[in-house]
């Protein structure tokens, strides 16, 4: 893929990953930071044009499609890449790594897709790597918690290859650019639900808590990054404009919320509220004005550093102490305080706090609601973000580092603060946070179209501070109703989790019943029955005929010196009984003979 | 240092209560009273102290809403799957 000079990122990834397991001794930890280090300076020195044209068959495959919405997106990618893989440094299994690798490549290569055929390609490497992550954990629950992410991603991707294949039909053009979304067709709604599925859009959202919940401690930080927002660009490059993203991403931002409220496991908590902060880029997505996809790409870029950090903080109490769950913990603000800053950075982050990063990138989104005076969005959109404070900027640092103390005692001794390689990876994504919302250049100047959005007014910054802080009011007041239960939510996975166990109990049950039957009436029952009637058939059908003749002459028919029990003994011995069976076999073979003839 | 500085406000606890009060009030009084609201982007906002109330009820109705849903048999016992 080196055309004029132009080397993909996700090439150096894949190719560091394959090279992963022979890197041996002291040499491993310096080679795995290197790595997304070299890709991150690709990208940074990246041209912008298209590059890395292959002809295959009868198409022209591009690998390299370099615009501002690309480079946006994959430089984000590349430095949250750096930051997991410092924060997973202490992982020794290489493998892990080299999947983590794979699929940041695989959303790199959907970056720099210029057509689906090449798109698809990544989409699946995405799916394919990131299950590895899940599995890696080695825990019963996540071997099949990998098995069913594995089942959704795979029936989206159909359905996504089922979208090009007819579009291609219909259009004779492959190349991945904005679609009809004014008069979309079966074709254009097919790649949409398959973009959707993963974005997390619900109903096709409950993979996301469901394989986060169970993922390794660094995976679920990759995770976390890169497969919903690989699909945010894929709906700010195909679909912008589409009104009916806007509803969905309200419902997306809502929904998260709901299920967080009710959500013991920190980390399925914080899996809930990617779904809804994805929820505020897919309506602008959406409303697809200028400044709406601007505030997508800059939410996606911000999103990525505050949950990859919320992600890494609760991530170190799971490491450190084995517990994820809001009833194993509480009171360790003594024990893990680095942790607990950090979270709370990130928390504060994603709440939209002035000079935090989500202030700077969320707004824009409400703001482009407002401008296209879609009140409603805009309004709910703002509640969703109170929600959002509730829970990840207060309710996770509050029942994790105060609240009541709910640790064992072996808990307590394990809880200290992480490694310091954890530090230090937590502590760049912080300041990330942090320099991301007090100096907004940085951000605004790297997103598609020219930024002239203006964050800090008085009014806005009031605006938000009244909000969050009344909410926090509100938290308190309601402390006790927010005390986590140990208790799990039923979602829409509900349906292939217990949909398969009806389908095994059904198919299991089902043919051991049929098999039941068919042994007691074809098995026995029939051929005991044939031969009774070939047996004793012609001696009942002569007694039938006889019997009226003995009642005519008066003589005992019935009980055992009876003239029927004399007769049916001499029919079973003599000769006579072997010549009329014959006969009476000849005629049934007939009858046969002429009904099949 | 951050372990003190959290003992610090635990053992302060009532006066840290009586500050974000205080700080509530300001807020929502700078609202009311000072704030130019040129830039609203519906009238409904010229009420004082609107997005005060807007945050807070927001939150209430979040819990209450979303308590109600999980009791209509979205909460489970943790071994629901495993049965």
């Amino acid at each position: 893929m080196i055309n004029n000079l132009w080397l993909h990122p996700g090439l150096i990834l894949m190719a560091g990953a394959l090279a992963l397991p022979l890197v041996k001794g002291r040499l491993f930890r310096p080679y795995l930071l290197l790595v997304p280090i070299l890709a991150f300076g690709a990208v940074l020195w990246m041209p912008q044009g298209v590059f890395g044209v292959f002809p295959f068959l009868e198409w022209d495959l591009t690998f390299g499609r370099v615009d501002r919405l690309s480079l946006v997106f994959a430089n984000i990618m590349t430095l949250m890449c750096i930051i997991g893989t410092l924060y997973g440094l202490h992982v020794d299994n290489p493998f892990e790594m080299a999947a983590a690798w794979i699929y940041v490549a695989g959303s790199l290569g959907v970056i720099f897709a210029g057509d689906f055929l090449v798109l698809f390609l990544f989409w699946e490497v995405m799916a394919f790597s990131s299950v590895f992550l899940v599995w890696f954990r080695r825990r019963p629950e996540s071997v099949w918690a990998g098995f069913r992410y594995l089942l959704v991603h795979a029936a989206g991707g159909l359905v996504l290859l089922a979208g090009i294949v007819l579009l291609y039909h219909a259009t004779g053009d492959l190349g991945f650019h904005l679609l009809d979304v004014s008069r979309p067709t079966v074709p254009v709604y097919l790649i949409l639900v398959g973009f959707m599925l993963n974005a997390a859009v619900p109903p096709l959202h409950a993979w996301l808590p469901d394989a986060y919940g169970e993922a390794t401690v660094s995976g679920a930080v990759f995770m976390c990054a890169f497969t919903t927002k690989t699909a945010v660009y894929a709906l700010a490059r195909g679909f912008v404009g589409m009104e009916i993203l806007i509803p969905l991403g309200v419902v997306m931002a809502l929904y998260g919320v709901v299920y967080a409220v009710l959500e013991n496991d920190a980390r399925r908590l914080l899996a809930y509220h990617i779904i809804s902060q994805v929820g505020y880029m897919v309506a602008g997505v959406g409303i697809g004005t200028e400044l709406a996809i601007n505030g997508t790409c800059a939410h996606a870029f911000a999103h990525i550093l505050y949950k990859g950090l919320l992600f890494m903080g609760v991530g170190s109490v799971l490491y450190m102490t084995g517990k994820s769950r809001f009833t194993d913990m509480g009171g360790l603000y003594s024990r893990m305080p680095r942790a607990f800053v950090f979270t709370l950075i990130g928390g504060l982050s994603i709440s939209a706090f002035p000079f935090f990063s989500g202030f700077v990138s969320k707004s824009m989104i409400v703001a482009a609601g407002f401008d296209d005076h879609l009140y409603w969005a805009a309004f709910l959109l703002t509640l969703a973000s109170a929600g959002t404070f509730l829970h990840t900027g207060l309710k996770v640092p509050y029942f994790i580092w105060f609240g009541k103390k709910n640790c064992t005692k072996d808990t307590w001794e394990k809880a200290e603060d992480p490694p310091m390689h954890m530090q230090l990876a937590m502590g760049i994504a912080a300041f990330l946070c942090i320099f991301i919302g007090v100096y907004t250049p940085y951000l605004y100047d790297m997103l598609p179209y020219a930024a002239t959005y203006e964050p800090y007014t008085a009014y806005h910054v009031t605006e938000s501070l009244q909000i969050l802080l009344f909410t926090a009011l509100g938290f308190f007041i309601f402390l006790k109703k927010l005390t986590p239960e140990a208790l799990i939510s039923l979602d829409m996975d509900w349906f292939y989790r217990m949909g398969g166990r009806v389908f095994r109990l059904g198919a299991s049950k089902g043919m051991d019943y049929l098999s039941a039957r068919a042994h007691k009436y074809l098995g026995e029952a029939l051929p005991s029955r044939l031969n009774t009637f070939f047996q004793s058939g012609p001696a009942r059908l002569s007694l039938m005929l006889i019997r009226p003749l003995w009642y005519l002459t008066g003589v005992t028919v019935k009980g055992p010196h009876g003239v029927e029990k004399r007769f049916m003994d001499t029919f079973n011995r003599s000769l006579f009984t072997i010549g009329s069976t014959a006969v009476f076999t000849i005629i049934m073979l007939m009858v046969l003979l002429f009904f099949i003839t | 240092m951050i372990v003190d500085l959290i003992k610090f406000l635990r053992h302060r606890l009532r006066r840290v209560i009586q500050v974000c009060c205080m700080i509530l009030a300001l807020l929502a009084g700078y609202d009311g009273l000072l704030l130019d609201k040129d830039k609203a982007h519906t009238a409904a906002e010229n009420l004082p102290g609107f997005w005060a109330v807007f945050g807070f009820v927001s939150c209430v109705v979040i819990i209450f809403v979303s308590k109600w849903f999980g009791k209509l048999g979205i909460t489970r016992q943790e071994d629901y799957y495993d049965q």
